[in-house]
């Protein structure tokens, strides 16, 4: 019978749930970003990821993730549907099996929701819903198999896998992470490379909000957005420290890369945006750690603090120039999930192909261009990104156009005017009084009177 | 009697407040608005990108007087309102025909 750890598995059972909280954090940093009249529908299309993800996961999800590879590390087999396979006693490598359940369920909650922010105010509530399934199903569930799915435990002369990999069997996993042997320590490429190019090709079949380009479309609720950055940043400790899988001292350079790099994004982005239009912006600051926790995501594991302080530096002053593309290409990414996730995921990516260092690593074979390791590994890095990056948007295409088809994806423009949140949810955000008093309330009174007189009569 | 209706800067708002009252009107409305003049609307960029604004804030401002206090108030209102620079806005007057004082009933100039 596998031995559990029990430091490994306390350590990852409370990082599973601060992922999981990452989930509200992003609903509410995405939702005090929309206009008022769309913060509900924004909430609501990352509550209802953790609905349907956490539902999926335990029926099929996690065995397409992490069964057992079903051939050429492309996808897992049907051996864990419904976490049949799964016990109390079973165990990989210290870490309980059904706390490895848990943590990773978290993963492709926050995935899904990511790519919410791009449809901001006009996506059908319906819509949303199916291709929710039809994403995690055909693009979650095998990228997550192919970037986090390690393999079996190393056994006693067996050679091990790349980086985090190193204590299972290489090739018995993913593609990307037991064979080709990228690094990517938690989800640089899984996670933020494939919500960036989803919510890029969603929005391409979606089409431009009302008014985008001509209204300044700004936040409804910036504190909103700082609380939310702030659950996010704290929930990101368990994202990246917790993908140690273990209460080691990797976890606690992830630790430590995380923030340094958050920090260091952040203060670019404002220095950036200080520079190009005149002023250094909440949503900026913001903005920016949320660039630096994506970019940091891959490579917390495989650089030292001083290269995750480059890492934010880049990331941060990249992504807040890339958020401007949108404008030039004409495609209506709401709330910056490309310019943040795909370009800062790619960022992070490429860049542990420049500055990994051996001693985070602990192999002279896991070294960046930077640190005398020459091209093999920026290479390695490359591949996986542009696959990842590919395969999300051309299946996500695909989805979108089938969601399209079959129940369409768009409120009308009507909706889309009068608020999605009215019109969707028959709900509003704020139920507040006028600025100047008892105005507004007053009216409002006497308009539920006359409504109520109605139905009885009616 | 008239009603002098004045739209004003915000920053305004307490100069014009102080000189009616030191001129000695009893009362005012105040509303937050939005409009533009000859000064047009203005660009500006947030978050890299460029919008035009063609909606200015300002404050209207509103008072009854009694015919005689017209032009004087005009002139108090003008005066307190005025920066030299481009936006600062406009005053006028129209006729009012009649005015009841809600609580008492009284009407006319005796209600304002």
């Amino acid at each position: 019978m596998p031995e559990i750890d029990s430091g490994t598995t306390a350590w990852v059972l409370a990082s599973a749930a601060l992922v999981l909280f990452m989930t509200p954090g992003l609903a509410f940093f995405y939702g005090g970003m929309t206009r008022n009249k769309s913060v509900l529908n924004m909430l609501m299309m990352s509550f209802s990821a953790i609905g349907i993800v956490s539902v999926l996961w335990v029926l099929y999800g996690y065995t397409l993730a992490f069964g057992v590879d079903a051939g050429g590390g492309l996808i897992g087999d049907l051996s864990q549907l419904g976490l049949k396979a799964t016990t109390t006693a079973s165990a990989t490598n210290g870490l309980a099996d059904y706390v490895f359940v848990a943590f990773q369920m978290m993963f492709a909650i926050i995935t899904l929701a990511l790519i919410s922010g791009a449809v901001a105010d006009r996506m059908k509530f319906g819509a949303w819903v199916l291709f929710s399934v039809l994403w995690i199903t055909v693009v979650y569930f095998p990228v997550a198999h192919w970037v986090f799915a390690f393999g079996t435990p190393l056994e006693e002369g067996g050679t091990g896998g790349a980086g985090a990999a190193s204590a299972y069997t290489a090739g018995t996993g993913g593609w990307i992470v037991s064979k080709l042997g990228a690094l990517d320590f938690a989800g640089g490429t899984a996670v933020h490379i494939n919500a960036g190019a989803a919510a890029l090709a969603l929005v391409l079949v979606l089409g431009k909000r009302h008014g985008f380009g001509r209204d300044p479309m700004r936040p409804h609720n910036l504190p909103l957005v700082m609380i939310g950055t702030g659950i996010l940043w704290f929930g990101w400790f368990g994202f990246n420290a917790g993908s140690a899988l273990g209460a080691n001292g990797i976890a606690g350079l992830a630790f430590v890369n995380t923030q340094v790099a958050t920090a260091a994004a952040m203060l670019a982005w404002i220095g950036t945006e200080r520079l190009r239009d005149g002023h250094a912006t909440t949503l900026g600051a913001a903005s920016g750690a949320v660039a630096g926790l994506v970019a940091i995501t891959p490579a917390c594991g495989s650089v030292t603090p001083l290269g995750a302080i480059l890492v934010g530096l880049v990331a941060g002053g990249l992504c807040c120039l890339a958020v401007t593309l949108k404008h030039r290409a004409g495609y209506d990414d709401a709330l910056d999930v490309v310019g943040v996730h795909l370009v800062g995921g790619l960022a992070g990516t490429l860049m542990i192909g420049l500055v990994a260092s051996d001693t985070s690593t602990g192999s002279t074979d896991l070294r960046g261009l930077f640190y005398g390791g020459g091209l093999s590994l920026l290479g390695k890095q490359a591949l996986a990104a542009l696959t990842v990056c590919a395969y999300s948007f051309v299946l996500t295409l695909l989805i979108a156009l089938v969601v399209k088809a079959v129940i369409g994806l768009r409120i009308s423009e009507d909706d889309e005017v009068t608020g999605i949140d009215q019109t969707a949810h028959a709900e509003t955000g704020y139920e507040l009084g006028g600025s100047l008093g008892g105005m507004s309330s007053a009216l409002r009174a006497t308009s539920d009177a006359t409504a109520s007189h109605q139905r009885v009569s009616s | 009697m008239r009603l002098v209706t004045a739209i004003v800067k915000p920053f305004k708002l307490d100069d014009v407040k102080t000189a009616l009252e030191v001129f000695g009107v009893q009362g005012m409305t105040v509303s937050e608005v939005q409009g533009f003049g000859r000064q047009r609307g203005h660009t500006e960029v947030y978050r890299g990108a460029e919008y035009a604004v063609s909606f200015v804030p300002k404050v209207r401002i509103e008072v009854l007087v009694a015919d005689a206090d017209a032009a004087d108030v005009l002139e108090v209102v003008a005066k307190a309102a005025q920066t030299g620079s481009i936006g600062d806005g406009k005053v006028w007057t129209t006729p009012v025909e009649d005015v009841v004082r809600v609580r008492t009933g009284e009407r006319g100039v005796d209600a304002l």
